[in-house]
C-alpha cells in the first residue's frame, strides 16, 4: 500500500482561476435577486450557482479533486443522504401547511 | 486496447482504489490522520448545519404568514437609495477572499515558505474579523428594527428564530476559525512548524501539514456561508 502521501498539488494559477470563478458566480447569484426573477427560474439559478460554488471550493480549495476516492466517497455520500432528509421534510412541511390552512382558518 | 484515460477507465480505476482501501486489512484512509479526522469533524458539522437549514426550510414552508422579503429586510441605504442585500454581498466577497488567501497559505506552507504563509494567515484572520464585524452590525440593526426570535414587524414570526440560530452558529464557527488561524500564524512566524516544536495544547510536534487541516476547516466555514447565502438571503 502506498505510504501516507499528500497527492499532487495544483499550480498557483488553479487557485487564482477558481477564486475568480467564485467571485463571478457570486455576482451572478446576487444578480438573480437584483433582477427580480421569480418562480422556478429563480430557484433553479440560485441552486445551480450555489452548487457550482460549493463544488469549486470542495474540489480545488479543499483539494478533493486530488484526494483518493475513499476520502471523496466518505465525505460526499453522507451529505447525499441529507438530500433525502430534505425531500422528506419538504413533503411533511407542505402537509403541515395544508393542515393549518384547513383547520385553523375557517 | 481500452484507452487508459477515458472517463470509464478512470471511474474503474477509482472504484478499484476504493475497493482496495476498504478491503485492506488495516486503516482505510491512507492519508495523514489529522487530515482524515478534520474531514470527519467537518462531516459531523455538515450534519448539524443541515439540521438547522432543513429545519428552517420546514418552518418556512409550513408558516401560514408570509415570510419577510430578505431583499428588503437586509437592504442598506446608500445615498438615500436602499440597495438590496448590499451588506450580504460584501460579506460574501470578504469570505471568498479569505478562502482564497487561506488556500494560498496552505500552498506556500507545503512549500515551506514561512513568511509568506504567515502573512497570508494573518490576512485570512483579518478578513474573518471583518466578516464578523459586519455580521454583528447586521444583528444589531435587525434587533433595533424589532426582530426577535418570536416575532418581527414584517411577517412570519419564525423568521427571527431561524435567522439568529443559523447565522449565530455560523458566526461562532467563524470566531473559532479566526482564533485558530491567529494561533497558527504565530506558530508559523516563530518557526514552530519548521523546527517541528511540540505545541502548547496537545504537545504534538508542529508540521506544515497542520496548516492544510486548518485550511479545510476554514473552507468549510466558507462553504456553509455559500449555502446560507443561497437559502436564507436569496431564496
Amino acid at each position: 500500500m502506498s505510504e501516507p502521501g499528500q497527492g499532487a498539488h495544483p499550480p498557483l494559477r488553479a487557485y487564482l482561476w477558481v477564486w475568480l470563478a467564485l467571485f463571478i458566480l457570486s455576482v451572478f447569484s446576487y444578480w438573480v435577486d437584483y433582477a427580480g426573477l421569480e418562480g422556478y427560474l429563480k430557484w433553479f439559478l440560485i441552486t445551480a450557482f450555489m452548487l457550482l460554488k460549493a463544488g469549486l471550493i470542495m474540489a480545488v480549495f479543499m483539494h478533493l479533486a486530488w484526494e483518493r476516492p475513499s476520502i471523496v466517497v466518505a465525505v460526499l455520500l453522507p451529505p447525499g443522504a441529507l438530500l433525502f432528509l430534505a425531500a422528506l421534510m419538504a413533503l411533511e412541511s407542505h402537509y403541515t401547511l395544508l393542515s393549518r390552512l384547513r383547520f385553523f382558518f375557517s | 486496447m481500452r484507452d487508459p484515460h477515458s472517463p470509464s477507465s478512470r471511474v474503474a480505476e477509482a472504484a478499484r482504489g476504493l475497493v482496495d482501501d476498504w478491503a485492506a486489512d488495516r486503516r482505510v484512509f491512507d492519508v495523514p490522520w489529522d487530515k482524515a479526522m478534520m474531514w470527519l469533524f467537518i462531516l459531523s458539522d455538515v450534519f448539524i448545519f443541515a439540521c438547522f437549514l432543513v429545519g428552517y426550510m420546514a418552518l418556512r414552508i409550513a408558516a401560514t404568514d408570509p415570510w419577510p422579503d430578505a431583499s428588503e429586510v437586509f437592504a442598506l441605504s446608500l445615498g438615500g437609495e436602499p440597495i438590496p442585500l448590499l451588506l450580504i454581498a460584501i460579506m460574501t466577497f470578504v469570505l471568498i477572499s479569505s478562502s482564497g488567501t487561506m488556500a494560498l497559505a496552505v500552498k506556500f506552507a507545503h512549500e515551506g515558505k514561512r513568511r509568506l504563509t504567515a502573512w497570508l494567515l494573518w490576512l485570512t484572520a483579518l478578513l474573518g474579523l471583518v466578516f464578523l464585524g459586519m455580521q454583528v452590525f447586521e444583528w444589531a440593526k435587525l434587533i433595533e428594527d424589532g426582530v426577535r426570535p418570536w416575532g418581527n414587524p414584517w411577517g412570519a414570526a419564525q423568521f427571527g428564530a431561524s435567522f439568529f440560530l443559523i447565522t449565530g452558529f455560523h458566526g461562532t464557527h467563524v470566531t473559532f476559525g479566526v482564533l485558530f488561524i491567529v494561533i497558527m500564524a504565530v506558530k508559523v512566524m516563530r518557526g514552530s512548524l519548521a523546527d517541528r516544536r511540540p505545541g502548547f495544547l496537545t504537545g504534538r510536534r508542529g508540521r506544515y501539514a497542520m496548516v492544510e487541516s486548518l485550511g479545510l476547516y476554514w473552507h468549510f466555514v466558507d462553504l456553509v456561508w455559500v449555502f446560507i447565502f443561497a437559502f436564507f438571503y436569496l431564496w
